[in-house]
């Protein structure tokens, strides 16, 4: 990666951290209500991923560990944040919530709660793109426990059969909930599961952005190239637990520190000051600005946005009658 | 007007919409080289071809997701779920998926797909092939539930249906592929709401959809040559929503109601086409409204049980002249 793009990918990174950080405070607060899931510890993912994608360009689906996601994509802090605070600013207008941040524009297709939902939606998606004839990827990002879901099999069968363009990026973080993975499923290396479907597959570290990049890059183009789909595994490790609700009783203080250890930022930031592209100093200020950004515009947006309005309650269960007239009442000539 | 079989004219419908708009594909298992288990996609592999008629692997849940996925760029998408029985292996994406994305991304996407599927007991088919379910999709918000009683209405729900944005179940049966009916030769739009009064009367409404219309409309033949009754017939083809409006116009007419669904009794449309008399008319009626309903029992293999399980248009005619005192 050039060392620009590394300069700016770190910042992102950084807001991708304080801006789950703060959540997780706003959380404290009672300001965010539902379940909560963050993302600390995986930034280097879709981080990766994404810089050798196109952000706004292919679309993005995902479960429901969704912010960064989002905001990778191009959705507005401030909007998601608004939608963590259930106003009509918010990015799904106060209807989704954490787990079901949605930007359409920026081709972002929403985070889905129920495990393993998403790998058929994804397929999907591809399947448009193959039928609209377009040079856009689907591309799926799902954790490791998803593996185990009936949607996983079938989903793969589907997409090798008919060569859709959609990469699975797997992002084992060795948790499924509150179960390690070496309890709950048979095959630890999760890459070695789609062989059976004859489905390319690659698996590398997932702290360090630019092993990512480098693997995601062939991932992306294997599947732009019009050669069916890809699977890419990233072994990660989520710092905070499954949701606010867990209090990690599942797993070692000790394994979370060895695993601090490679944390995706530092590993970045220290690669870049030794490349002398940037300073201590230099960082210390990036992370006081960004979490100035989020406190003033961020925070500042969802505390003051309107709540949604009670006589909208019902508005978007279905398309605006209106608009759908002829079908409902048969008048359609 | 062509005299037409309920699967030719689902099969109309889907090549007309598929000719117009190239985004319209269908997917099922064997509907396309195997022409489809009741033919309703007979001959749109060879005309369209794979990529747009799509013999799927046996994975309902996945397949359906698929669908689903493809509606949200804007394909319209036609899915064959080959029993009824099989889609509770789908419920997840129609429920979970197609029928909420509109409202948890605040209207951004919208997953316009169809799912048709075979209901209803057929001969013999046993306990996992002779579902009745329309129980359970009628009560899902973000999606429309339409289930045609005839030809035409197989057509024009059909048509209706691909060209809304809304995610649409079509309730089929299995016993009605070859009933023959007439269908509008130039092109026709069902409506996807409301419903149809299949035989006016005066005094009594006989409330049924699908292929219990069949029992009403024989019953009111019954009653009124043999008993002086005259029966209205209101066909609820939409189940989702139901016809407030038709039903209490029919009951304030007639004042008395009797439901016949093919669907077991707990949770069904008999206790929701009831709650809505309450609601709406209920100071109109002369006398308690009556259910014709199955037996809650998965569905027998033999022949004498499975006739006594599932009701027809005698048991019709039994409640009739129970609400007149005559039985």
């Amino acid at each position: 990666m050039k060392i620009e793009d590394k300069k700016r990918v770190l910042r992102e990174m950084v807001l991708h951290r304080r801006f789950e950080e703060r959540c997780y405070q706003a959380y404290i607060e009672r300001k965010i209500g539902g379940f909560l899931h963050l993302y600390p510890g995986q930034e280097a993912c879709c981080n990766g991923v994404m810089e050798a994608a196109r952000p706004g360009h292919d679309y993005v689906i995902t479960g429901y560990r969704d912010h960064v996601h989002a905001i990778k994509c191009g959705a507005d802090p401030k909007e998601v944040m608004a939608e963590l605070y259930g106003k009509e600013t918010g990015s799904s207008k106060g209807r989704g919530g954490s787990m079901h941040i949605f930007d359409a524009g920026k081709r972002f297709m929403g985070g889905y709660a129920l495990v393993g939902g998403p790998f058929p939606l994804a397929a999907g998606i591809a399947k448009a793109i193959q039928l609209k004839g377009g040079d856009e990827i689907a591309i799926c990002f799902l954790g490791d426990a998803a593996n185990n879901q009936g949607t996983f099999h079938e989903t793969m069968n589907m997409a090798a059969l008919w060569k859709l363009p959609v990469l699975f990026v797997c992002e084992n973080n060795l948790y499924g909930i509150g179960t390690s993975i070496e309890r709950s499923t048979a095959v630890i290396h999760q890459h070695k599961r789609v062989a059976a479907y004859n489905i390319p597959a690659d698996e590398c570290d997932g702290q360090d952005l630019e092993v990512v990049y480098e693997h995601a890059r062939k991932a992306v183009d294997h599947v732009r190239a019009g050669n069916g789909p890809f699977f890419l595994e990233l072994m990660t490790y989520r710092y905070r637990g499954h949701s606010m609700s867990d209090s990690r009783g599942y797993r070692t203080r000790e394994e979370e520190e060895l695993w601090k250890q490679r944390d995706p930022i530092f590993i970045l930031r220290d690669r870049l000051i030794k490349e002398g592209a940037t300073t201590m100093a230099e960082f210390e200020t990036l992370e006081k600005e960004t979490d100035a950004y989020i406190e003033n515009e961020v925070i500042k947006f969802a505390e003051e946005s309107p709540e949604p309005r009670v006589e909208d309650l019902e508005k978007y269960v279905f398309a605006d009658r209106e608009t759908q007239l002829p079908w409902l009442t048969g008048k359609a000539a | 007007m062509a005299n037409i079989m309920y699967w030719e004219a689902i099969q109309r419908a889907h090549d007309e919409e598929m000719a117009r708009d190239p985004l319209v594909i269908c997917m099922g298992e064997d509907i396309g080289v195997a022409g489809g288990t009741y033919k309703a996609t007979k001959g749109l592999y060879e005309k369209y071809g794979p990529l747009r008629v799509m013999d799927t692997p046996i994975s309902e849940g996945g397949f359906t997701g698929l669908a689903v996925g493809a509606s949200f760029l804007g394909v319209r998408p036609i899915v064959e779920i080959m029993s009824v029985n099989f889609a509770w292996l789908a419920m997840d994406q129609m429920f979970n998926s197609a029928a909420k994305v509109r409202y948890m991304s605040g209207g951004q996407l919208t997953a316009p797909c169809v799912f048709r599927s075979a209901g209803g007991a057929a001969h013999q088919l046993g306990a996992q092939h002779s579902a009745r379910m329309e129980k359970v999709f009628m009560g899902i918000a973000g999606l429309r539930v339409v289930t045609p009683s005839n030809p035409k209405q197989a057509y024009g729900l059909l048509k209706s249906a691909i060209r809304c944005d809304d995610p649409v179940f079509i309730n089929e049966h299995e016993l009605m592929y070859n009933m023959k009916g007439e269908v509008p030769d130039g092109e026709y739009f069902h409506p996807l709401e409301g419903s149809d009064i299949a035989r006016a009367g005066t005094d009594v409404t006989l409330f049924g959809y699908n292929i219990s219309v069949h029992w009403c409309l024989k019953a009111a033949e019954i009653l009124d040559k043999q008993y002086g009754i005259s029966a209205e017939v209101v066909d609820l083809y939409s189940l989702s929503p139901l016809d407030r409006a038709g039903i209490k116009a029919s009951v304030s007419k007639t004042h008395r109601a009797v439901i016949a669904e093919e669907d077991e009794a707990p949770v069904g449309v008999g206790s929701e086409v009831i709650a809505i008399i309450n609601e709406e008319c209920f100071f109109e009626l002369d006398a308690a409204p009556v259910r014709v309903h199955s037996a809650l029992v998965p569905q027998p293999y033999n022949h004498t049980l499975e006739k006594a399980a599932i009701p027809d248009h005698e048991d019709v005619v039994k409640a009739v002249l129970k609400l007149f005192g005559k039985a």
